[in-house]
């Protein structure tokens, strides 16, 4: 991984990586709020069922978002493990990030499958158009998480990443909570707002 | 690769990272886009000439229609703009690159392969049992949904379109980071912000405007393509959906569009005036505060593209003020022009004259826009020629001549001889001629009821529409005229032209006090920089000593890279997948994406 940028003085003091991180994560902000406003505009919309409140799992969507939440936490506990060198609980914080992470998608999947079941899929009316490609693309964020802090967690078990590297695990752990925050969003919007 | 010395072939342009052989890239490839685009004006212009034309089909003309606007947005002017923020932008503010020279390579390699995607439609009908020439985007530059869904368009015209505007906007989105950064975070010491040239102030704005208004275009075109490839109703009227949402969408991007196409151009006119004019900008505070300001109200006006949707009075009323109110320091630029120009020690370079001329047809551009702004008038104009003269005027006597001024300019920075004057004045007139000539009798046809988009017309459309089309289609030609002067005249200096030196115009901006072109590593020593034009003798700043010519001491340079490119190849070919009903070209197109990601990720490169 490339770390020498952090030793060059910037006109911000600001590592130019984050920085630019920050701009990305601005970015996205208009991208799931165009998705978000579709769903919002399209609510009550659909002509033919199922409608939102026949299919929404509250409960088990509820469990979905501790996990993600939670997820958080361990992201801020790996963050700090290699910030202070403890590259034991370091491993240990990241591959539970991640994991809590696999379960959420897990989640998901068992949540489309079952909506498929009941009769709802990608085609069926406004709201599943608006809900599937706005909780996917929230997914597939998920995933990259996931994939990036997988390949944290594998540097981490080749000795690779060490306190210099904090800045690459503080950036992904920016974007982890940046997903985070987002699924809150949605969770609120789409499943208790009804 | 540590050392200062230049490598040469082919090779070397494949894996560059160097911000100047990218700008040099990116100038050559949207050049010849440009000539693309004005081709297919061309054709349109002589298909109008007469009543009657008979010149190419009404579908050949659809495609004609979409694919210059198309391709003069997205493939001419923005890239065009994007040479200059590349070659430019680090140089003024001294800088040795961009922030992250392996992603600007990846922006520039995702425009051409986005670009070729989508001009890849003339020629592969074949490959879909149609003929050549029939399956480019035919649905309009700004492709309004209902007309876009496969009932309507059953044909891959529309997917290379959705597909191609997507990759290329990752190519903006990753500039867009990039340049943010780069402004930002390498200014060279006691480059304060509002030290910063103002052609640079007005590339941040631009990239604040495309970073926040592409992920709008790029969820509208991910709506139209799970439309087209999966099913779904996002634009399906008997589902409850709304055709309207994606003009809303559209428009929500287009409007910043437009501010992303001009203000760079408004950038270098702020730049070449006070040079030539031997005076600082008037008011450069001012011209720095408007650009911003435009960039913020830029995002609250883009209802009056849609007047005639019915949006309701009390939408109508706002978008008609905000309209109205964004004129104010867009007009607050231009007295600040003027003012510059005023009591200076003028100098009639050819690149004056662009700059000069842009303002005067940005004037006229503006004007029929502020029309634009009141619905009943707006109602009248839209969908006729009057809509056409108005963005030519912007986006032709605006960006374009903004983009010329740029070339003439700094093209002796870039290549180290000037452009011929002679030539240079010849090509300004016949291309100032040649557009008003084309545009501005578009104004008086379309108020006389000729509607854009119609690939012939009656003899009896209306009372001298006919010699009004004939007018215009002589002012094109003009113009091409005019353009085979330029490509002359920057093919004439390659081996005969004046030698340019560091600065052969006394430029006030660090770019001037190195040589030209620029060693690899820019500046053999990084400069201070104590005032706004550091290169000119103020009341209270002696003019900045240019660096020594050979550096003290060694300079390290980031070598090349081959993995942006790679990276960047995954996205036609994920792209591909869906065109040739192919799933395993979509797995191919992932891994390549992965594995240049990671070998990007993790190959030694030090900036």
């Amino acid at each position: 991984m490339t770390h020498a940028a952090a030793t060059h003085p910037t006109s911000m003091g600001l590592d130019s990586r984050k920085m630019a991180f920050w701009a990305f994560i601005g970015s996205e902000c208009l991208l799931f709020g165009s998705l978000i406003s579709t769903y919002l505009v399209y609510k009550g919309r659909s002509v033919v069922g199922p409608y939102p409140h026949e299919i929404l799992n509250i409960p088990f969507t509820s469990f979905s978002t501790f996990d993600l939440l939670m997820s958080s936490l361990m992201m801020v506990l790996a963050l700090a493990a290699v910030q202070r060198g403890d590259m034991k609980w370091a491993k240990i914080w990241l591959f539970a990030t991640a994991f809590l992470g696999l379960i959420f998608l897990a989640g998901q999947v068992y949540e489309f499958a079952s909506f498929v079941h009941e009769g709802l899929t990608l085609q069926t009316n406004l709201f599943a158009c608006t809900f599937y490609v706005l909780t996917g693309t929230h997914g597939a964020h998920v995933t990259v998480g996931v994939l990036w802090l997988l390949t944290l967690w594998v540097r981490a078990l080749q000795g690779k990443l060490g306190p210099a590297h904090a800045i690459t695990v503080e950036i992904s752990g920016l974007y982890w909570h940046f997903v985070d925050v987002v699924w809150i969003v949605i969770f609120t919007v789409v499943y208790l707002i009804q | 690769m540590s050392g200062t010395h230049e490598a040469r072939g082919l090779r070397s342009w494949l894996l560059t990272t160097d911000h100047k052989r990218i700008g040099l890239l990116y100038f050559w490839t949207a050049f010849a886009f440009f000539l693309v685009g004005g081709l297919e004006a061309l054709v349109i212009r002589l298909q109008l000439a007469q009543p009657e034309g008979r010149l190419v089909s009404a579908e050949t003309f659809n495609q004609l229609f979409t694919m210059h606007g198309t391709t003069m947005v997205f493939l001419a002017l923005m890239p065009l703009s994007a040479s200059f923020f590349n070659y430019i932008v680090p140089l003024q503010i001294g800088a040795r690159d961009v922030a992250f020279p392996r992603l600007n390579a990846f922006s520039y390699w995702v425009f051409l392969l986005g670009g070729l995607l989508m001009n890849a439609s003339w020629f592969v009908g074949p490959l879909f049992d149609a003929g050549m020439l029939s399956v480019a985007p035919n649905a309009g530059w700004f492709g309004y949904a209902n007309l876009t869904e496969r009932q309507f368009s059953p044909g891959p015209n529309i997917d290379f379109w959705v597909l191609g505007l997507q990759i290329l906007g990752i190519s903006s989105l990753a500039a867009g980071f990039n340049f943010i950064v780069t402004i930002l975070n390498l200014r060279a010491p006691g480059m304060k912000m509002m030290r910063l040239p103002t052609f640079t102030w007005m590339t941040l704005v631009t990239q604040f405007l495309i970073i926040t208004a592409f992920p709008v275009i790029t969820v509208a075109l991910v709506f139209l393509m799970f439309d087209r490839f999966f099913g779904t109703q996002f634009y399906v009227h008997q589902a409850g959906a709304t055709p309207i949402l994606w003009q809303h969408l559209f428009w929500l991007f287009g409007h910043p569009e437009v501010y992303i196409l001009i203000l760079p151009a408004m950038g270098i006119v702020s730049e070449v005036l006070p040079t030539f004019s031997r005076k600082p900008l008037f008011g450069y505070t001012v011209v720095v505060y408007s650009g911003v300001l435009i960039g913020f109200m830029g995002w609250g006006v883009w209802s009056h593209h849609m007047f005639a949707v019915g949006l309701g009075p009390i939408a109508d009323a706002v978008f008609s003020a905000t309209t109205m109110l964004i004129a104010v320091p867009t007009g607050v630029k231009i007295f600040n022009w003027i003012a510059t120009l005023w009591g200076g020690d003028i100098r009639g370079t050819t690149a004056l004259h662009f700059a000069v001329g842009f303002i005067a047809m940005f004037i006229i551009g503006g004007l029929s826009g502020v029309s634009h702004a009141s619905p009943p008038a707006d109602l009248q104009q839209t969908d006729t020629y009057y809509v056409v003269a108005h963005i030519h005027y912007v986006l032709f006597g605006g960006t374009i001549f903004g983009l010329f001024a740029g070339m003439y300019y700094w093209w002796p920075k870039m290549t180290g001889r000037r452009l011929g004057e002679r030539l240079g004045k010849a090509h300004f007139w016949l291309t100032f001629i040649g557009m008003n000539v084309a545009f501005f009798p578009m104004h008086l046809s379309g108020l006389l009821g000729m509607p854009r988009r119609i690939y012939t017309y009656g003899p009896d459309l209306g009372p001298g529409i006919a010699q009004l089309n004939l007018v215009s289609t002589v002012g094109a030609l003009l113009v091409a005229v005019a353009t085979l002067v330029f490509v002359w005249n920057m093919w004439r200096p390659r081996r005969h032209g004046e030698a340019a030196g560091n600065d052969p115009w006394g430029g006030a901006t660090l770019e001037w006090s190195i040589p030209s072109p620029p060693p690899v590593y820019n500046f053999s020593v990084i400069p201070t920089v104590e005032s706004r034009l550091p290169r000119w003798k103020t009341e209270h700043h002696a003019a900045m000593r240019d660096p020594p010519a050979a550096p003290p001491a060694p300079i390290h340079v980031p070598g090349g890279s081959v993995w942006p490119l790679v990276t960047a190849l995954g996205l036609p070919v994920l792209a591909l997948a869906p065109l040739a009903h192919a799933l395993w070209l979509a797995f191919l197109g992932a891994a390549i994406l992965l594995i240049g990601i990671y070998r990007w990720a993790f190959e030694p490169f030090e900036v």
